[in-house]
């Protein structure tokens, strides 16, 4: 094999073996670090794990927003109109965050309670999230929901 | 009746968009000069078409003309004239016909700027810029058309533009990162172009070089005023959120960087060629893939619009025409692609080599994590979201290991090394920056950071590297003035983008690791410590603006006893939409912003506030602002100037001679 030959096959194992290493670190760190997506039903019937970080969707329920007088904690209920999860969280609320509005809270479950670590409402009135979405579809919510919009 | 003209114009751009696609390439086919010269004059048309089209819409936004159903809903009589103007950009429709406007102008350019290149080669570059061009009029026209009227009952008045989109980052940020998406449409027509006429030296590198790194600049700037825009206006103070379409803007970048640097090598060595083919159709590709995640929906993201499906899938049919058959031509051509000569294991080629394959894994990885969610929903896995962990554990790492390298190229000669002398100045950089980055962290306040003491070593690695390559070409040349007239362009603009990615890595170690932050209830009359001010709330009052009300907060901000500053924060409701917006009052400093915004209204008139000093945060944007203007200069070298000076004096000479 000429040396230019065997340059140019040096660099291809050593990009197809980086590459392949690569990936599959990219692999791990991602089974690692994604965040599986429940619906209120899925929690409130016992289908989630507890303990682990995990995200719900749904809509946050209409009176059920208790704020503690003295410090930032909030407690609300996420609802998919079939069960409802209570969800704690400590912090400032995103600006869309509204009864009756979709949300999705990132956290984990502790006691029956849903910690929240992170509320995420969306940044357009009309935009649902596709797991809140999913939420009601799976609840058979959605139709509802949409005729409720348009009142 | 104006709205119809400027739907008259889109068809139009459409039919000649057409005429561009099919005439120069057949024209280049079967051998007619006379099919190749349409090009140019084509090109130009399509960019004045657009260009009416484009102007038509603005004038609609600026005449409040509300029969027009896409002004309707992104204006109202009340949005200051400049938001008016920007609101052209501000959702879906008016966005792709920037898109499409941005292409024809790319075209315009290449048409007015390619006389150097061999006229059946810019035919080729156009038609190819013409096929890109027909797929996104189809789109708009078919699925996505501005001018659509609501008539004959149209509203008195407009939806009103998003607030979150009432803000001067809007006005430049899209334009700006589109310029970059769009711009690498060019390097990729480029490729396509050589690709058909088989003709697969390195001209077409050097052709396409200066048309990267433009494309290149305008998108690091587009995506540093997209997350200082972020920073300041969605309220939170986070300058990256690893949100899909953050990461779908991030990953063209990357590869673009990858294409800038092998473009180098592939014009001053002829290497790398089927690589750097590869690397301009990968980098157009995924900034198509970028847009279909934005448009269609499919993805979890601050950006998404409300959307419709059959937009997704037109997207999704066009990026599989345009990668199926860029990466078919690509496989037949590329066998036949030779690469000439060799390098030493210790040469540039080797040390760009390095930061592609860095670079490219980078890309993957980010690609991978934006994906993935898609991926497993599709095979029944359920919903799942990847969020920024993963991405810190995968990027910063990989950045590192780009980042050491980055010093010993500039320094490494063409073909070989054969002086190990030459990396000498390093080990005092190495020295310098080793010490004083473990020396950094202990002078900061809190816990020593061993991520810090890197991070920071890193960045003054590069940047002490850089310095004193300049250093050493001003030796050479005898003088700052002498070297920046004598040395190239280019090499000015890699000394100013690598110098400002060392300010951005030492503003990302700084914010990420020694932010202060609290989230507080305050009243009236409140006083709370911020690093070495006391922030004190001194009233609250009710603010009316030109189209929406604010509660407004007064913040004293004081040094010991003195007053330092007083500063305003707002929670805005906008009326006509009745969304709630979070202004957040900003000091920004060289050292660090102090940072303070209004949560949400509590019991008994306190609010939820957010107090936070971010340290050195300004530098991430100053870094990628230095990276961007680096991409500027590089392109004012004489090379390409001289090119266009010599067809003149050419044109001259012969328009004397006849």
């Amino acid at each position: 094999m000429n040396p230019k030959r065997k340059q140019r096959m040096l660099i291809i194992l050593g990009l197809v073996s980086g590459l392949g290493v690569a990936v599959g670190l990219v692999m791990y760190a991602l089974s690692q670090n994604i965040n599986l997506f429940f619906t209120p039903t899925q929690i409130a019937t016992g289908q989630a794990p507890s303990a682990q970080l995990i995200r719900v969707g749904g809509m946050v329920a209409d009176g059920t927003v208790d704020r503690d007088p003295q410090s930032l904690k909030v407690a609300f209920d996420v609802t998919d109109f079939d069960h409802q999860v209570r969800v704690t969280y400590e912090g400032i609320l995103p600006d869309l965050f509204r009864e009756g509005q979709g949300v999705v809270v990132q956290g984990r479950i502790n006691q029956g309670q849903f910690v929240a670590s992170e509320v995420l409402a969306k940044h357009d009135e009309n935009y649902m999230p596709p797991e809140v979405t999913e939420a009601l579809r799976q609840s058979g919510k959605l139709d509802q929901m949409k005729g409720g919009q348009q009142q | 009746m104006i709205p119809e003209i400027g739907h008259f114009a889109l068809v139009l751009a459409f039919a000649i968009a057409i005429c561009l696609a099919v005439f120069p390439l057949y024209g280049y086919l079967s051998n007619q000069q006379g099919f190749c010269a349409t090009a140019k004059p084509l090109a130009l048309l399509q960019g004045l078409a657009l260009a009416v089209s484009f102007g038509v819409l603005m004038y609609g936004f600026l005449a409040h003309d509300f029969s027009v159903k896409y002004v309707a809903d992104n204006s109202n009589l009340d949005l200051p004239w400049y938001f008016r103007m920007s609101a052209v950009w501000g959702a879906h429709e008016g966005s792709l016909l920037l898109w499409a406007l941005i292409l024809a102008f790319w075209g315009v350019a290449v048409a007015l700027f390619s006389r150097g290149i061999p006229d059946h080669m810019s035919a080729l570059v156009l038609s190819v810029m013409g096929m890109i061009s027909v797929g996104f009029l189809a789109f708009m026209l078919f699925t996505s058309n501005p001018f659509v009227r609501i008539l004959p009952f149209s509203p008195a008045n407009g939806a009103d533009l998003n607030p979150l989109l009432q803000d001067p980052g809007l006005i430049f940020h899209p334009p700006m990162l589109y310029m970059g998406y769009v711009g690498l449409s060019v390097a990729f027509a480029f490729a396509m172009a050589s690709l058909i006429s088989g003709k697969l030296d390195a001209t077409w590198a050097r052709w396409s070089r200066p048309w990267t790194t433009i494309a290149w600049a305008f998108l690091t700037l587009g995506i540093a005023l997209g997350s200082w825009w972020a920073y300041y206006e969605l309220g939170w103070g986070g300058w990256w959120f690893w949100d899909p379409v953050e990461n779908a803007s991030l990953i063209p970048w990357l590869v673009a960087t990858a294409l800038m640097h092998s473009l180098a090598v592939t014009e001053k060595r002829g290497l790398f060629r089927s690589w750097t083919l590869l690397l301009a159709i990968a980098a157009f590709s995924l900034s198509l893939l970028g847009t279909f995640l934005v448009r269609s929906g499919v993805l979890t993201s601050v950006h998404a619009f409300a959307n419709d499906p059959e937009r997704g899938v037109f997207i999704l049919g066009f990026l599989i025409v345009v990668i199926g058959g860029s990466l078919t031509l690509y496989a037949i051509r590329a066998s036949k692609v030779s690469e000439p000569g060799e390098f030493a294991w210790i040469s540039r080629e080797s040390f760009l080599l390095f930061n592609n394959l860095i670079l490219t894994v980078m890309a993957v990885s980010v690609l991978l994590g934006t994906l993935y969610p898609l991926l497993v929903d599709a095979v029944g896995g359920g919903k799942v979201s990847v969020g920024p962990p993963f991405f810190n554990a995968v990027f910063v790492p990989l950045t590192a290991i780009l980042v050491s390298g980055m010093a010993f190229g500039p320094l490494a000669k063409w073909r070989q090394s054969e002086d190990p002398r030459l990396f000498r100045p390093l080990i005092v950089t190495l020295i310098v920056s080793v010490v004083v980055g473990l020396a950094w962290p202990s002078m900061l306040d809190g816990q020593y950071s061993i991520g810090t003491a890197i991070g920071v070593a890193l960045a003054l690695w590069v940047a002490i590297a850089t310095v004193v390559d300049v250093v050493k070409k001003v030796g050479l040349y005898g003088g700052v003035g002498t070297t920046l007239a004598r040395v190239e362009r280019g090499m000015i603009g890699m000394w100013l983008a690598h110098f400002g990615l060392a300010l951005t890595i030492f503003g990302v170690v700084m914010v990420e690791n020694h932010t202060e932050h609290r989230d507080l209830r305050m009243g009236v009359g409140d006083s709370q410590n911020l690093g070495s001010y006391d922030v004190r709330m001194t009233d609250l009052t009710v603010i009316n603006g030109p189209n929406y009300v604010a509660d407004q907060a007064t913040f004293e901000i004081y040094q010991g006893d003195a007053l330092y500053k007083t500063v305003t924060p707002q929670k805005r409701r906008y009326n006509a939409s009745g969304m709630v917006m979070t202004e957040a009052a900003i000091d920004s400093g060289v050292t660090r912003d102090l940072y303070i915004a209004m949560g949400e209204p509590l019991d008994g008139g306190d609010w939820a506030v957010r107090l936070s000093v971010k340290p050195f945060v300004d530098w991430i944007w100053a870094g990628a602002f230095l990276m961007g203007l680096g991409g500027f200069v590089s392109i004012t070298d004489k090379r390409y100037r001289q090119r266009v000076r010599e067809e003149k004096e050419a044109r001259v000479a012969e328009g004397a001679a006849a």
